[in-house]
């Protein structure tokens, strides 16, 4: 990608430009939370056999997982695609709204390595698979109705595919750049970023 | 010496927002020397700076080991057990595959097979395989290792496949007159192998390859500063 650098040594991705389009990411982010809450509050399928109906939202199937004593599996599905993509999305908007009218949140540290803590964890793209694979299995079983919340999971993993690209250290370089331009603003303040390093004190 | 490390060259990179900066207890830090247990903090996000990841190595393997213990009742133990007019069935992850395959869905056999036996088994592994290279400060192909790890970090989470078709399958398939599926004691210790492995990738520090790789490096595994 034109841009981007890579280590010379092993040639893992250092940087990617596609970080400072702050109006798009907000955008999608925003996109993408409302999708969620579709996802999460429709039913996913419902099967039928012979009039017999069943149908499962995501929290409804955790429930029956936890009813059934499998607690821990339970938090650990609920953590992976609720929990964790739910912070993630709500953290980014927490960020990005106020830097792009050019103001640093409170707890802006703190809050973008929340970011980065549940970004692994977060397996909405996972999730849709299964999604599929049940479907497919069921299929043989019995009469299989799509419902809304499966076409917001896909959508929802096609929007995040995009909204992981977006790196959130480029938003502490896009913070030391209003906290510059406050400092030349107000001359009398404390000037410039933290006390860095002299020569190549930027990572990127 | 072809390249030039932040560790040699006295600086140390933020593992939080990339911010590069003097580190303390290196030539060019040394008016502020690192007294034992002193922390040095990020000049612009205030994370804890660590040259490499504390105790990677020892970190890695404890969760490796535990991964793979957990892994042979992931096997063997049934992941859904189902009740239905024709009798009971228990279902291991395996038998699963086999299922699919049988029945003719092979492209969902392959995809399930992938997912839920190849990808742990590659993890535990590459895991080991990298742990146990690292620590013998080994010099053998580390751009080869260094890929090897970013394989298993980028696929790692796939295999949660299984534990969430065994959610949506269990929730969907309460006919109580026909057939009832629960869940089974595989699924949990199933989940919790790729809920291990994936924090064993995350605490090995890739750079401990290139540390080793590198002879003349100051910070070559063991990961004590010296003061050069």
């Amino acid at each position: 990608m034109k841009g981007s650098a890579r280590c010379p040594r092993c040639g893992a991705l250092l940087y990617r430009p596609s970080a400072v389009q702050l109006e798009r990411i907000t955008a999608l982010t925003l996109a993408a939370l409302f999708t969620f809450l579709i996802a999460q509050a429709f039913p996913i399928v419902e099967l039928d056999v012979n009039g017999a109906t069943s149908q499962t939202t995501l929290i409804g199937a955790l429930v029956a997982l936890w009813n059934e004593g499998m607690e821990l599996v339970a938090i650990a599905v609920f953590c992976s695609t609720i929990l964790f993509p739910l912070i993630e999305l709500t953290a980014l908007l927490y960020v990005l709204v106020p830097v792009r009218a050019g103001v640093v949140p409170p707890h802006f540290n703190l809050v973008l390595r929340a970011i980065q803590f549940v970004r692994p964890w977060g397996m909405i793209e996972v999730l849709m698979l299964g999604i599929l694979v049940t479907i497919v299995k069921m299929t043989s079983l019995a009469h299989v109705i799509p419902e809304a919340a499966l076409f917001a999971f896909g959508a929802l993993t096609l929007m995040l595919a995009v909204v992981v690209l977006f790196d959130p250290r480029a938003l502490w370089d896009i913070a030391d750049e209003i906290g510059a331009r406050r400092c030349a603003g107000l001359p009398g303040e404390r000037r410039g970023a933290p006390p860095a390093a002299g020569p190549g004190a930027q990572a990127r | 010496m072809k390249y030039l490390s932040a560790a040699r060259a006295g600086m140390i990179g933020c593992h939080a927002c990339g911010h590069v900066q003097v580190c303390d207890g290196s030539a060019r830090g040394a008016q502020r020397a690192a007294s034992p247990g002193h922390r040095q903090r990020c000049g612009r996000c205030a994370a804890t700076l660590h040259r490499r990841q504390p105790d990677s190595i020892t970190r890695t393997w404890a969760l490796l080991i535990a991964a793979a213990i957990l892994y042979i009742p992931a096997n063997l133990l049934p992941v859904l057990h189902t009740t239905s007019l024709f009798g009971n069935e228990d279902d291991t992850i395996m038998s699963g595959v086999v299922y699919f395959w049988v029945s003719g869905d092979w492209p969902l056999a392959v995809i399930v097979f992938v997912a839920s036996i190849l990808v742990p088994m590659l993890k535990l592994s590459v895991l080991a395989l990298l742990a146990w290279t690292t620590q013998r400060r080994s010099r053998w192909r580390p751009l080869e290792r260094t890929q090897l790890y970013r394989i298993v970090e980028r696929i790692g989470r796939w295999s949660m496949l299984d534990v969430f078709v065994v959610t949506l399958t269990v929730a969907l398939v309460r006919f109580k007159s026909l057939a009832v599926i629960t869940a089974g004691w595989g699924a949990l210790a199933f989940a919790c192998v790729v809920v291990l492995t994936m924090m064993a990738a995350l605490q090995f520090d890739p750079r401990l390859i290139w540390d080793c790789a590198d002879e003349r490096s100051p910070h070559a595994f063991p990961r004590e500063p010296k003061h050069d």
